[in-house]
């Protein structure tokens, strides 16, 4: 097999491993916060890449640039039901905010099903089959164009929470709750808040998947499961874990794929899933439970 | 400040979400990933009540809609062969075995006197075993894993080849479009589906090609999940072997991603040869225009000189203009073809009256390539043939065999980057 095969595919598993980085960080940011874990992920996402697939089918307005405006739909969506929904659960079991999330995740694959159907959709932008060629090395236009995005959202994340008044806020409340709410902070608000951050996160990540993949609804559970494989695997609630977890995963998937047989890629993952539970269950970037 | 503190240990107090309860979350909200919406029942006076199990959502949705359109042309053509009424119950395998099982089993509940379906050998499978138990007859109307009818059933019946059926033409096929086109790749890449149906004919393509002394070596095996969101390391791995032409068994969607990454990744095969579905489905050719001009399809077909032929062309071209009649519409249709004649001829719904009807239908009046159909002692069509179809301006034409050829064969394949 010709040497160049393997930096093509590892670079392609790279530029995917940011978007799934991007849609992880989203989960790890609410439950680094709110410490609800966000089982309707994966459909948020979904929701997303259907709005951009629908802002693409009826004004051709490209998903890459309505990437923020679907992020602020996300967002809204997010804190609407952090505020509606989440809220009342904060403070029940974690079976409770199981069953809530797992229904609205329900509603939501069920609900895309009644109104765009269980076909496969796409997003044909004039770059979709373009691909760049640097040396022997191919490139998907697409992919390095989201993996760029990707990089600019979480950049533009990691300042909004170390630089601004309210991402240190919110730290503070993730840091020490008791604490916050002794220095008047309103954490009710900046749950919320946060909530609305990751569904925001979550929105420009399907954005940029739209022009990856097909959507169909039942994407939403598989794309949640990988989210959590992601997060378990960088480090629950650790933002750059996501990041580097969505990266490892990316490129395990498409270098297992490449070494061993295709329709197995996914076991690499889960594979490395399993090591990293193995030899450091916090995650590689996770901090150790005290 | 009473309140804050109250609201404060009630906060601490709770348990923290642990790493452990996490990951058993994690896998709770992957059994989610089979769920789908309820299928919707309907039946109708004392016409034959018919089950129809199709993958109506999930990976395979756009195939199974394609087979509802055989279903939706059935009603009245089969009026104008003078058969009965049937009532169509419909029923959704969401493109999942288990949910296979529990549709047919909730379809035979409601009434269903008779199934139909279900396109996937391995759904296929499930519903065969359910028929069986409960004494139901089953006309299958595509699935090609030969195992389906080498169990003993008395209930099931295919009238659709099996997969050492499909290879053994597609390999016939393929030498007269090499004769045709004076030339043949020397190595070709095999690139399948693992589900039930892609393993079937990748046993199918072992134990026949030694028999057919092809031209073409195989240069590689490349087995790929039919749900993939992304071929593009499979496709890479297919391009680094070297191999003049693509041979393929896939599905819709993936034909799709594939096509997607021969462009992107710049690989322009002299051939893209298909023993299955996919890339002749009306959805590819509309998805992907221009890109889906070339594609070689060696596939169970219909006769177009056949009466009933352009009977089901008429009504296709009148319920869903535009669209080519194919496989799925021809398949499906003959299912119901064979429900309506056996309860005819039997004049009751009793399943076993049925079943006997069924194997003794002797129809000449058909769609499919081949005299006609009659079932085996094992209740299976062993007299169908295939066709080779090439995509062409999003139409299809038939380039093999010879007497059904409808134009010549278009090869090479044109430069995917030079299609404007």
């Amino acid at each position: 097999m010709p040497a160049d095969i393997y930096l093509n595919v590892a670079v392609s598993g790279l530029l995917t491993g940011l978007v799934y980085g991007l849609m992880a960080l989203g989960l790890s940011v609410i439950f680094g916060v709110v410490r609800v874990v966000n089982f309707a992920h994966g459909e948020m996402m979904t929701i997303a890449m259907y709005l951009a697939v629908a802002l693409f089918a009826n004004y051709k307005l490209d998903p890459l640039v309505m990437m923020v405006p679907i992020a602020v739909v996300l967002f809204v969506l997010g804190y609407l039901m952090q505020r509606g929904l989440i809220s009342p659960f904060i403070n029940r079991p974690e079976h409770s905010q199981f069953m809530l999330l797992v229904a609205i995740a329900l509603i939501m694959v069920n609900g895309l099903l009644i109104v765009f159907g269980p076909d496969a959709q796409s997003v044909q932008t004039s770059y979709s089959y373009d691909s760049f060629m640097v040396g022997r090395l191919i490139v998907d236009a697409t992919k390095v164009y989201a993996g760029a995005a990707a990089v600019a959202v979480a950049a533009a994340l990691f300042a909004f929470f170390r630089f601004t008044l309210i991402g240190k806020a919110i730290r503070a409340c993730a840091d020490n709750y008791a604490g916050a709410l002794v220095v008047g902070l309103n954490v009710k608000s900046l749950y919320a808040l946060t909530f609305g951050i990751g569904a925001a996160c979550v929105g420009a990540a399907g954005a940029m998947m739209a022009v990856l993949v097909d959507v169909t609804p039942p994407l939403g559970p598989a794309y949640t499961l990988l989210a959590f494989v992601i997060v378990i695997t960088g480090g629950l609630g650790s933002m750059p874990g996501a990041l580097l977890g969505g990266l490892l995963i990316g490129i395990t998937e498409a270098l297992g794929g490449l070494f061993f047989t295709p329709s197995a890629k996914s076991m690499f993952a889960f594979g490395l899933l399993v090591l990293v539970l193995l030899f450091r269950p916090q995650g590689i970037l996770g901090k150790r439970p005290s | 400040m009473k309140k804050t503190l109250d609201s404060n240990s009630a906060r601490t107090a709770r348990p923290g979400v642990t790493r452990r309860r996490f990951s058993v979350g994690a896998g709770a909200a992957g059994l989610l990933a089979g769920t789908a919406p309820f299928s919707i029942g309907r039946a109708q006076g004392a016409a034959l009540k018919v089950g129809v199990l199709l993958p109506r959502s999930g990976v395979q949705a756009g195939i199974g809609q394609d087979c509802q359109r055989g279903v939706e042309i059935a009603a009245g053509v089969l009026k104008d062969l003078g058969l009965p009424d049937l009532a169509i119950m419909n029923g959704d395998t969401e493109s999942n075995v288990e949910v296979s099982r529990s549709r047919a089993e909730r379809l035979i509940s409601e009434g269903a006197q008779l199934l139909v379906g279900a396109f996937d050998s391995g759904h296929t499978t499930a519903i065969a075993q359910v028929a069986e138990q409960k004494g139901i007859p089953f006309v299958i109307n595509i699935a090609a894993a030969p195992p389906i009818t080498e169990q003993g059933y008395k209930f099931v019946f295919r009238n659709f080849p099996t997969a050492p059926m499909i290879v053994g033409d597609a390999f016939t096929n393929q030498k007269e479009v090499f004769e045709l086109a004076g030339s043949a790749p020397k190595s070709v890449v095999f690139m399948h589906v693992n589900d039930t149906f892609g393993t079937a004919m990748k046993n199918g393509f072992g134990a026949a090609m030694p028999k057919f002394n092809m031209p073409y070596t195989m240069a590689e095996q490349i087995a790929y999940d039919p749900a993939a969101r992304d071929l593009s390391v499979e496709l890479a791995k297919a391009k680094a072997t070297g191999a003049e032409a693509l041979l393929v068994v896939s599905r819709l969607n993936d034909a799709i991603l594939l096509t997607r990454e021969l462009v992107k990744q710049r690989w322009t095969p002299m051939a893209v040869l298909s023993v299955g579905p996919g890339w002749y489905e009306d959805q590819y050719l509309k998805t992907l225009g221009k890109l889906s001009d070339g594609p070689m399809s060696f596939v169970p077909w219909y006769d177009p000189n056949k009466k009933v032929s352009k009977q089901l062309e008429a009504a296709l071209a009148k319920a869903h203009p535009g669209i080519n009649l194919n496989t799925n519409h021809i398949y499906t249709f003959e299912a119901l073809l064979i429900a309506a004649d056996a309860y005819k001829r039997a004049g009751s719904t009793d399943p076993k009256a049925l079943a006997d009807a069924i194997r003794a239908t002797n129809i000449t009046d058909n769609v499919s390539i081949g005299p006609g159909i009659k079932f085996d002692a094992k209740g299976q069509n062993a007299t169908l043939k295939n066709a080779a179809i090439q995509n062409r301006d999003g139409k299809l034409v038939t380039v093999a065999p010879k007497a059904a050829a409808s134009a010549k064969v278009e090869w090479p394949l044109a430069a995917y980057d030079k299609r404007t």
